[in-house]
């Protein structure tokens, strides 16, 4: 199935006339402009397009490290989190220096050091029903990487309710798992899981533990996913869930179909606002927005 | 006819190595129409070389590779 259809993907590919590098852009990029899928229209496209990454965690370090490598012009970050010592195992845009440091800035830092042609954008902010919207705005592509229910739902919901390409992802001890979701072009995470589980029926990985690297292999197909999505080239897990189980080293797609009767994004939604989970459920909050 | 004669854009790469030689090249026909030819310069034999097997792995059609001096190269090719 090629890369899905979305007003904001129509958008990112609008024609390109003027290639009008500078020679260090040139140079950064020039593994990508020799890429028949990529060329200098490519790398204009990336550098014109702006990803949301939520978590600035395990997942999100990954995602947002090669995107800025990319060259993305605009990358937000999410996460009202400070780094811990914990976090080190596997969250690798922070060092042991920023301990105690908010993880946007520490992020921000971190990334236009890599890359600083790009402007990067701290949303020191949990998302809720009442800033998740305005946010995404400017955003025209996202990539979740939180470790909480609550907020992967919302994300789905979000982007569907404005029509948002969004790259989903968590990990788990040694597996990994991966969706793109085009909103309407092919199935939402609620296609998958219509509803959260209760709380405590999974464990976190604060309880359960993750091999840190599971954070690195599956952020990096999730970056891989999202410039796909930017360029319009190859085909997206759009409609398949990628499992990843690292000590066997397989993996494995599973087709993913469209729930005709989806709460969100079928043709008749039961759910048509945003719900804060942790409020409706009254599930305990996780203690930190970017444990993954 | 000559190659000079029938190019539509000419890039002069003297005092560029690979493979920016070949980036440049094809950032330049990028933008043109197909069938338009681009001349380029270059003064290395590397990307005398280079140029013209990476732009006909690209699909392009390579009218000539013409050494104009003791060190600079003329490369006319055609965008597909």
């Amino acid at each position: 199935m090629a890369a899905g259809t979305s007003a904001k993907l129509a958008n990112l590919r609008a024609p390109i006339t003027e290639l009008n590098f500078s020679e260090e852009e040139i140079r950064r990029y020039s593994r990508h402009i020799v890429l028949p899928e990529v060329g200098g229209i490519g790398q204009k496209q990336i550098n014109r397009a702006s990803v949301l990454v939520v978590g600035a965690g395990g997942l999100g370090s990954p995602v947002a490290f090669y995107l800025a490598a990319a060259g993305v012009g605009t990358i937000g970050i999410v996460d009202n989190d400070v780094v811990d010592i914990s976090n080190l195992q596997r969250q690798i845009l922070h060092t042991t220096a920023d301990v105690g440091r908010k993880k946007v800035q520490s992020a921000r830092e971190t990334l236009l050091a890599l890359n600083p042609n790009l402007t990067i954008v701290p949303h020191d902010v949990r998302l809720n029903a009442g800033n998740i919207v305005d946010i995404l705005r400017d955003y025209d592509v996202v990539a979740e990487g939180s470790d909480n229910f609550p907020t992967k739902f919302l994300v789905n919901d979000a982007c569907v309710m404005t029509d948002t390409p969004l790259s989903m992802a968590g990990i788990f001890r040694f597996s990994g798992q991966i969706l793109t979701v085009v909103p309407h072009a092919g199935p939402c995470y609620r296609c998958l899981i219509p509803q959260p589980p209760p709380a405590g029926a999974i464990p976190s990985c604060q309880e359960a533990g993750v091999l840190g690297a599971m954070a690195g292999a599956v952020g990096v197909i999730q970056a891989t996913e999202v410039l796909k999505l930017i360029l319009g080239k190859g085909q997206v897990l759009q409609g398949r869930l990628l499992l990843f189980e690292a000590l066997q080293m397989r993996f494995e797609p599973i087709e993913v179909k469209r729930n005709p009767e989806c709460p969100v994004c079928s043709e008749t939604p039961s759910i048509t606002e945003l719900i804060d989970y942790d409020i409706a459920c009254e599930m305990q909050p996780p203690t930190e927005s970017s444990e993954y | 006819m000559s190659t000079e004669a029938i190019a539509d854009k000419e890039l002069n790469l003297q005092g560029e190595v690979c493979p920016y030689t070949f980036v440049k090249s094809k950032l330049a026909l990028e933008i043109m129409q197909p069938g338009q030819v681009l001349r380029v310069i270059v003064d290395n034999d590397e990307s005398a070389a280079n140029v013209p097997r990476s732009m006909q792995n690209e699909g392009h059609n390579i009218l000539g590779v013409t050494k104009l001096n003791n060190k600079d190269w003329q490369i006319v090719v055609q965008k597909s």
